[in-house]
């Protein structure tokens, strides 16, 4: 199977949508996306809000985030899906899963500079390096 | 930038003074405009904050870098790391893309 890949999809419905439609729609996007091999991680409704500038005459709208795995094929038929569908203001995918593993890259990095300090920011004032459980903890 | 170029010139007009033809700036030049920024401390609020994702979403603190007219809140004045910036501008860029900030305010 090909790589598996983590995605952020933040899409605006039209205001004139209600709480139904609004729900339907995100259901039918999930759809989609089960049905092309991915899973979904999160979906959360962000509620109605202004937009900072207008978007085909519409001041405001209903943000709607869902995170996802998947190999990017249901990213494309998605984002076809959201471009023919009028009640989409707007769409945003972000890849997510590169960024993370940055982040991880990094609190390593700290971890370990941590570790070689003789005395590190733990307040007891013992070596670090001793308490490897410990220092992860104060980390996260 | 180049205007700001003229002033300095201007300036040097009226203290009587010629330009000395180097471009280092104000170096050597005793407690004159170099001086004041020299001190001042550089620090990544991010770096501090151990932050390894800037959310896009995250309004409130995107707008602590996005001054009201919408550009975003230069290096040099912020203190940011240059990872951090980059992280932050790319967030600012996205949050713009889906109309959670403004590209421009008139």
């Amino acid at each position: 199977m090909a790589e598996q890949r983590q995605y952020e999809v933040l899409f605006i419905v039209d205001p004139g949508a209600d709480d139904d439609e609004v729900a339907k729609i995100t259901d039918n996007f999930k759809q989609i996306i089960t049905d092309q091999g991915g899973t979904i991680t999160k979906a959360e409704t962000l509620g109605r809000r202004q937009l900072a500038y207008e978007i085909l005459r519409k001041k405001e709208g209903v943000f709607v985030d869902i995170e996802l795995e998947g190999t990017g094929k249901e990213i494309a038929e998605l984002e076809r899906r959201m471009r023919v569908n009028d009640r989409v203001l707007r769409y945003l995918t972000v890849r997510m899963d590169e960024d993370r593993r940055r982040a991880e890259k990094f609190k390593d990095k700290r971890a370990r500079k941590a570790a070689k300090r003789p005395f590190g920011n733990n307040q007891s004032g013992r070596r670090a390096s001793e308490f490897p459980a410990s220092e992860e903890a104060a980390e996260a | 930038m180049s205007a700001n170029y003229e002033d300095r010139n201007r300036n040097y007009d009226d203290r009587q003074r010629s330009y000395d033809g180097d471009d280092d700036g104000d170096r050597g030049r005793g407690p004159g405009r170099g001086g004041r920024r020299m001190h001042r401390r550089r620090i990544c609020r991010f770096c501090i904050e151990k932050v390894d994702i800037i959310d896009f979403k995250d309004l409130r603190m995107l707008s602590n870098y996005v001054p009201e007219r919408g550009k975003i809140l230069p290096r040099r004045i912020s203190g940011n790391c240059a990872i951090h910036q980059r992280m932050l501008a790319e967030a600012i860029k996205r949050a713009r893309n889906i109309a959670l900030l403004p590209y421009t305010t008139d």
